[in-house]
């Protein structure tokens, strides 16, 4: 019996040390679909020999997996840059980044600006940027061709023919489309409030054209190719997929403006293998490896000199799609203030409920 | 010898209770305490029972618990009228033979995951999907209609996903009920429906239940399933469990809702007990 | 007397296989109709064409004048008593008895007063609320004859339905049943592969063998007459010889065994020399010392090899000195033979009347 005993404690030593070794030349990276392409992760693993484990989440269970495990379990996330202050500030679920580890020539050096200031707290920047796009329409111009802002999605013309998701961007997007600009209202909880409520009963009279609620971009993508979907908000990286396949299916820039987002790279609390995030931070931003990505995906660039290795078409997307003055037009989206969340939730719930 | 025995004994039970101690009492534990903190306005965490008034004070939260609940029994229910044929069927009707065959068959779907069977689903209902597309060539429909996102396709959804979990059970228990009693009856002036009724239902009750306590409840923890194919009608309490973890942050009024949860399928499965005279004993034998 | 159940050449083939072969018979009323067969000679199967559970590739059958062709069974004037009597566990005595007078729909107070009385009948008064499981097998056996009885079935068939009982219970429920169904007058018609079981309760007996009848007749007939060598190997003990006809004369023939010995016995044809021939033997048929002023007796000696001792079925085992044939002598317990020990040397004799000779089948 003493000899079984000693055994189990042998194989379970055994285990955990072959545990530890193989984190220590792993990288776990929680992500969004498409920002760790295959070819890359194969080509940093010949460079380096670390492998990427990748999981693919969103913001809000980024958020909520993090927090789950107070920032362990993972490397490296990619959150976006408005989502990281306030939820830093009550979670403590990110650690500072080191800038100096940065190879800061790499970015470019605005973004990377407005980066460090939106995610300072208690004086030390938490993320540096990756990727930047924008949320707008997709639209199919052949089916739908007067669709140009956020307020066709509930327009009666294209009934049945609308998705977009449930989420905050919706909110947000539908605010500015009235006219109004809950970027504003941010700090003042009570005006939000009572905007997200015009914006859900909004969403809740015109919940019989809309039709789903998508959740997959590729199952979005998939009803706008079998023309199930005229008019969708989107991204604007999909929308650019769709027009690389049929014409006809193009991002359009609202009227009245796209949502700009920033997503980064920030290391969580209890990240264990710290250096091979900031060797992947700077793989990623190399040009070149920038380039590879953002021709597959369509998403705009942060590293600095990327641009001239694009393919032309994807140079062609933002040309088509952003003339200066849709460019200028761009809402990027401010820190999100804690307790918002919550107001959004409640609306959102409330649509779904609505019949 | 006796102390090596208690000692084999406490080697195997060791981690029986380590694992229902450490990942489900523990963790419910937690979840209780913190189902009953909120934080107030300074910031602080403190103790509260507004999560729960939060619930009955605001009509979509229980709304969509009633309906949550009334659609799981519609489930439960419909499942165990599909699933009660296709058991006879195997059991009573087929040559021994084919049994294990059909059986095999019934268990095909369930080697792919829950996403993939619904994603199946929906590319045969889809608007442009497979259904539609043949009931255009037929010229049975002259546009196609969208068959998905609905009540009806999310009930589908659900009771496809559930039926293995009647069928299996039903199969078991009609196995055992001796084929000479449906004969008995059946030469006593009975009709199929008398047959039915009166011999096979009382003698599968133990089946019909365990059955029905599997189906109710995965059915009431599903989350896959009622949100792609009830799409944006579709509205089930784990949806709001999920939206007040995920999206509103709000751990303390998710942990409260899922402990209503659990108290509801407690309470529906021990009515549910009551009514057809069970022990949980004799059904999870 | 009216004809309660009339079968014509009733023919069931599973596939490749027949089960029943083109069988015919009537059973008058209130007649105790056996039909007695080894296992899966189609008896059963006879039995549920009769029943309606299955239905015959051929032939007709009729229930008091009415074709059945079509009728299912839950519409046939007919009842069956499983052999594993099917009662009901789910329901109490009372609810199993009851079960076909509800679904005849009759009133509340009419069923509680026939299940009473049958219960009465069968002699397990106030055991309505009594489970299943709570009954021995004896008072199951008479709950399923009382929940088929109450519905006053033109023909009450039974499969076997003693099979499952101890000896001493069998015994018993073999003079129950047979007086029962004196009683009630029902017609009976009553499968079993134990020649006792249908020799005592029945009025007639069908033998079956290979789907086919083989005799149909009285009790006595089928033990003493026999018509087919099967019926006379299958009822009731036998010796048996193979041999030849050495001379034959109307009814008496001298048949030459193939141990050589000679025997006279009745035949029922006039059967040409040479032919060859099995005779049959009970053991009673034998007498042990035979007074010498007996005629007409086959006389030899045997030496006596073992007395198997069983009560009233008690034999000896004997041997010719000439011959290693074993044969089986009735050895009756009335103390007269009390002498009789294992090698004694004793004569044995039999009369001619009582040898049962059929001519062989060829061999195909």
């Amino acid at each position: 019996m003493k000899k079984v005993c000693f055994y189990v404690l042998l194989i379970s030593v055994f285990i955990f040390t072959a545990w530890g070794a193989a984190t220590a030349d792993e990288l776990a990276l929680l992500t969004w679909k498409g920002y760790a392409p295959k070819v890359l992760v194969e080509k940093f693993k010949k460079e380096t020999g670390i492998d990427v484990k990748v999981t693919y989440t969103n913001n809000e269970e980024m958020i909520a997996k993090l927090r789950a495990t107070r920032g362990a379990g993972f490397d490296l996330a990619q959150p976006s840059q408005d989502r990281i202050s306030s939820v830093q500030a009550k979670y403590k679920i990110y650690q500072p980044i080191d800038l100096s580890k940065i190879k800061t020539d790499q970015v470019i050096a605005s973004m990377l600006e407005a980066v460090k200031k939106n995610t300072m707290v208690g004086g030390k920047p938490h993320a540096v940027p990756f990727c930047w796009g924008t949320s707008g329409l997709v639209v199919n111009k052949k089916l739908a061709p007067d669709a140009k802002d956020y307020s066709d999605l509930l327009n009666a013309k294209y009934a049945g023919r609308v998705s977009y998701r449930l989420k905050r961007p919706t909110l947000i997007a539908l605010a500015f489309a009235m006219g109004d600009d809950p970027f504003a209202k941010y700090s003042d909880a009570k005006a939000y409030e009572g905007l997200m409520e015009k914006v859900g009963a909004d969403m809740i009279k015109a919940k019989g054209l809309v039709k789903n609620y998508w959740t997959n971009g590729d199952a979005l993508l998939q009803s706008m190719r079998s023309n199930e979907v005229y008019v969708a908000m989107a991204w604007d990286g999909g929308g650019w997929k769709l027009f690389a396949e049929n014409p006809d299916i193009d991002f359009v820039a609202p009227e009245s403006g796209a949502l700009g987002w920033i997503d980064t790279f920030a290391l969580p609390a209890k990240a264990k293998n710290v250096d091979g995030a900031y060797k992947w931070i700077n793989f990623m931003l190399r040009p070149e490896n920038a380039a590879v990505f953002t021709n597959m995906e369509k998403y705009g660039t942060a590293s600095n000199g990327a641009v001239k290795l694009l393919d032309a078409d994807v140079k062609g997307n933002f040309e088509r799609c952003f003339p200066q003055k849709d460019i200028d037009n761009v809402k990027w989206y401010p820190p999100v203030p804690a307790k918002l969340e919550g107001i959004e939730g409640k609306i959102l719930d409330k649509v779904k409920a609505a019949k | 010898m006796k102390h090596q025995k208690r000692w084999a004994l406490f080697f195997f039970l060791t981690p029986v209770i380590l694992w229902l101690f450490l990942l489900i009492v523990l963790p419910h534990i937690d979840l209780l305490i913190m189902s009953f903190r909120i934080e107030n306005d300074a910031g602080e965490m403190v103790w509260s029972l507004s999560n729960y008034a939060q619930f009955f004070e605001e009509p979509i939260y229980w709304r969509t618990f009633v309906r949550t609940a009334v659609y799981s029994i519609l489930v439960t229910f419909l499942t165990f009228v599909i699933a009660l044929p296709v058991a006879l069927y195997i059991t009573k009707v087929v040559a021994p033979r084919f049994q294990g065959f059909l059986t095999l068959l019934l268990l095909l779907p369930f080697w792919v995951s829950e996403l993939v069977r619904v994603y199946g689903w929906m590319i045969l209902l889809r608007e442009s999907g497979v259904i539609n597309h043949f009931l255009i060539k037929l010229g049975i429909l002259n546009r196609p209609v969208e068959m998905l996102y609905n009540d009806a396709t999310m009930i589908l959804g659900l009771i496809y996903t559930s039926m293995l979990f009647m069928i299996v059970p039903l199969i078991a228990v009609l196995e055992s009920l001796d084929n000479s009693l449906i004969e008995a009856a059946y030469d006593l002036g009975a009709n199929m429906w008398t047959i039915l009724f009166k011999i096979i239902i009382p003698h599968a009750t133990p089946g019909i239940v365990s059955g029905s306590i599997v189906v109710f409840m995965l059915t009431l923890g599903n989350y896959l399933t009622p949100n792609l194919m009830g799409g944006k009608n579709s509205l089930w309490f784990t949806e709001q469990i999920y939206n007040q973890f995920i999206a509103s942050f709000n751990w303390n009024q998710g942990s409260a809702f899922g402990f209503l949860l659990l108290v509801l399928s407690s309470i529906v499965v021990w009515l549910g007990l009551k009514l057809t005279r069970q022990t949980l004993r004799t059904v999870v034998k | 007397m009216q004809i309660d159940l009339s079968v014509r050449n009733i023919t069931k083939k599973f596939k490749d296989f027949i089960a029943v072969k083109s069988v015919s018979f009537d059973v008058k009323d209130g007649q105790f109709f056996s039909i007695l067969g080894p296992s899966g000679c189609g008896k059963t199967t006879l039995l549920r064409m009769i029943a309606g559970l299955t239905e015959p590739t051929e032939g007709v059958i009729e229930i008091r004048g009415k074709s059945m062709v079509g009728i299912p069974p839950n519409k046939r004037p007919v009842n069956l008593i499983f052999q594993q009597l099917a009662l009901f566990p789910m329901m109490n005595v009372g609810e199993n008895i009851a079960f076909g007078l509800f679904r005849r729909g009759e009133k509340k107070t009419i069923i509680k007063k026939k299940v009473e009385t049958i219960l009465e009948r069968v002699e397990l008064s106030g055991f309505e609320n009594k489970k299943i499981d709570q009954l021995s097998g004896g008072q199951k056996q008479r709950v399923a004859i009382a929940r088929c009885l109450v519905l006053e079935p033109a023909v009450l068939l039974l499969d076997e339905p003693l099979g499952a009982l101890d000896l001493k219970l069998r015994e018993q429920m073999k003079v129950e049943l047979k007086k029962l169904q004196a009683k009630v007058g029902t017609t009976f018609v009553y499968i079993t592969h134990d020649q006792s079981e249908a020799l005592v309760m029945s009025d007639f007996v069908a033998v079956m063998n290979n789907g086919e009848f083989e005799q149909i007749d009285t009790p006595q007939n089928l033990y003493n007459n026999p018509k087919t060598p099967f019926v006379a190997q299958f009822v009731g003990d036998n010796n048996t010889w193979t041999g030849r006809i050495r001379q034959c004369d109307k009814y008496i023939a001298e048949i030459e065994t193939d141990e050589g010995h000679l025997f006279r016995t009745k035949v029922e044809d006039a059967f040409q020399t040479g032919l060859s021939v099995d005779l049959f033997l009970r053991p009673e048929a034998m007498l042990i010392q035979p007074a010498p002023n007996i005629a007409n007796l086959n006389r030899f000696k045997v030496i006596i090899k073992s007395i198997l001792f069983d009560g009233a079925n008690s034999q000896l085992l004997a041997t010719r000195p000439d011959s290693k044939k074993e044969l089986l002598v009735a050895l009756p317990q009335n103390r007269q033979y009390d002498y009789i020990q294992v090698n004694d040397n004793i004569e044995i004799g039999w009369n001619e009347q009582s040898g049962i000779c059929f001519p062989r089948k060829q061999l195909p």
